[in-house]
């Protein structure tokens, strides 16, 4: 079955994952070319976060196929920053022959924070720390970023500067991205391609082939599509 | 939208003036708590001179004070101290050994943990001042029983701390590590170790409050120099200032530990100042 070349940075066949009787995926098939960005939407218990942790190899308690050629990096819904540790530190552990303080510096002004290197975790605001994770997962220059609903916490203003803020890193480094989220105006704003996750399984997927960056009112359509999918009727928003 | 941007615009400005915390205000301290204490111990010194209070039950403060100045000067009070010092010093220094280093074995290793872990919950339950009789057929009556016990007191607080610090450790912080590749001697040294610090310190403080103890029991058991020699040599000849002094250091003693500990949690945990 194994490609020979390998060319996708994720590819997923048949992956079965079982919590004592209840399956979580069911014979779940993914492919992520590199460079692409892909949303993934569902409902709360869906599987999301379940998928997430076997690409990023934290999980392999799995039966299928799971194959993740390069490195991978993982922001998560909670910044997970190590409070002991200063911001700039955070970052760049883990890095290896670097320069790690200059490398981390370099990583917190691409996410507006080089001001706060030497602040400890805890003094920062909650979209400051959500930044730092994110700094703190490119800078090790990843094939793969897995982003697990890292905006979920964050304001509405907030959420949209990161979504400039994700587009713009995504455009200067160019890893696959996976971004698990519930809100489909982030999904169609950012994704070349979003997959609706439904009971274990991926239900759809849709194509976004709209020049970046994009605004709303070109997506109502796509929107309305993908909302039924996800089994709203109605549009709350 | 425009709103809205000043809105954005505003909180990096607040948040760039946050890496220096301020710095704490310092109360002044309230003078007024000092009342009642000055009270009662004028009051002390009032039953004391109209012999309310007769000496050789409890010496009127200016008796102490003169005896803790009379031992000074003589060297006797220097020497008592030195010698009880050493002793809370190297029994800490053996039972902390001991315990941080069960302690990390038992933290890092599950089958160190389940060799470990079972005796010494098992011991714990002694009441280790209760090991005297123990020590002394075993260890004669120098210096070595007193310093065994002072030894036990501290290993068991500091190995249960240590222990459960370690257990503790959130895995979300641990699963984050192994993403970001970490080492295992980096996830222990940056995740595992500093998120038992707290706990350990808890459980240091506990240790020195216990250390004290079993020297003030030791002590009183069998003695020939130190802090708890001159004390029963004065209740022989019914000195109770020099008694009183003799308490009063025991005290002194375990206050400056404790601001020492407490020193040392503001300088270890200042990561948690928010
Ligand atoms: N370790 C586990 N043990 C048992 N059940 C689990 C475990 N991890 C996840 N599950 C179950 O698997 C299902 C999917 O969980 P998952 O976290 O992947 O959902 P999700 O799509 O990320 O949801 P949300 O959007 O709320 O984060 C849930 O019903 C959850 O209870
Ligand atoms: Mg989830």
């Amino acid at each position: 079955m194994a490609d020979p070349v390998i060319t996708s940075a994720v590819r997923v066949r048949g992956l079965t994952r079982t919590f004592g009787t209840r399956r979580v995926l069911r014979d779940v098939d993914l492919d992520i070319a590199g460079g692409e960005f892909v949303a993934l939407l569902g409902r709360s218990g869906s599987g999301k976060s379940t998928l997430l942790r076997v690409l990023a190899g934290l999980d392999r308690e799995v039966r299928g196929e799971v194959d993740v050629p390069g490195t991978v990096s993982v922001a998560f819904q909670q910044p997970r920053l190590l409070p002991w540790r200063r911001v700039w530190r955070n970052v760049s552990l883990g890095l290896r022959g670097v320069d790690g303080r200059a490398v981390a510096v370099k990583a917190l002004a691409e996410v507006q924070l080089a001001g706060h290197a030497e602040a400890w975790p805890l003094t920062l605001s909650g979209g400051e720390a959500q930044r730092v994770s994110l700094a703190r997962a490119l800078v090790r220059e990843p094939d793969v970023l897995l982003l697990d609903e890292p905006f979920g916490a964050l304001d509405a203003l907030t959420r949209l500067a990161m979504h400039a803020l994700v587009e713009r890193l995504w455009n200067t480094h160019r890893p696959a991205v996976l971004l698990v989220t519930h809100d489909v105006d982030e999904a169609l704003l950012l994704a070349d391609r979003v997959l609706v996750l439904d009971d274990g399984h991926v239900i759809t997927e849709h194509r976004v082939d709209l020049a970046r960056p994009r605004d709303r009112g070109s997506l109502v359509d796509l929107r309305a599509e993908v909302l039924a999918d996800l089994g709203v009727d109605r549009e709350t928003t | 939208m425009s709103i809205s941007t000043t809105g954005v615009l505003a909180r990096p400005r607040t948040a760039d003036a946050r890496p220096d915390p301020p710095a704490k205000k310092r109360r002044p301290p309230d003078l007024r708590r000092w009342i009642s204490p000055v009270a009662l111990v004028l009051l002390w010194q009032a039953a004391s001179s109209t012999g309310v209070l007769p000496p050789d039950e409890l010496a009127s403060p200016v008796t102490v004070a003169r005896a803790a100045v009379d031992l000074a000067v003589d060297g006797e009070l220097g020497s008592a101290f030195a010698v009880s010092l050493r002793r809370v010093a190297v029994g800490f220094v053996l039972g902390a050994a001991a315990g941080l280093a069960l302690g990390l074995l038992a933290g890092l290793s599950r089958w160190s943990e389940t060799l470990v872990d079972p005796p010494v919950q098992m011991l714990r339950t002694l009441p280790h001042l209760g090991l005297i009789p123990l020590f002394i057929l075993w260890f004669g009556i120098g210096e070595e029983p007193k310093i065994a016990l002072i030894a036990c007191g501290v290993a068991f607080p500091l190995y249960l701390n240590l222990h459960s610090g370690i257990r503790q450790t959130d895995p979300d912080l641990l699963e984050a590590a192994r993403v970001l590749g970490y080492t295992r001697a980096e996830r222990v040294r940056h995740v595992v170790l500093p998120s038992a610090v707290p706990q350990t310190l808890v459980g240091l403080r506990i240790a020195l409050g216990t250390a004290w103890l079993s020297l003030i029991v030791a002590e009183q058991v069998n003695a020939d120099a130190g802090i708890g020699h001159l004390i029963n040599n004065a209740r022989e000849f019914l000195r109770t200032d020099v008694v009183v002094v003799g308490l009063l250091v025991y005290a002194l003693l375990g206050l400056t530990t404790d601001a020492l500990v407490r020193g040392l949690e503001r300088r270890v945990l200042r990561w948690q100042t928010r």
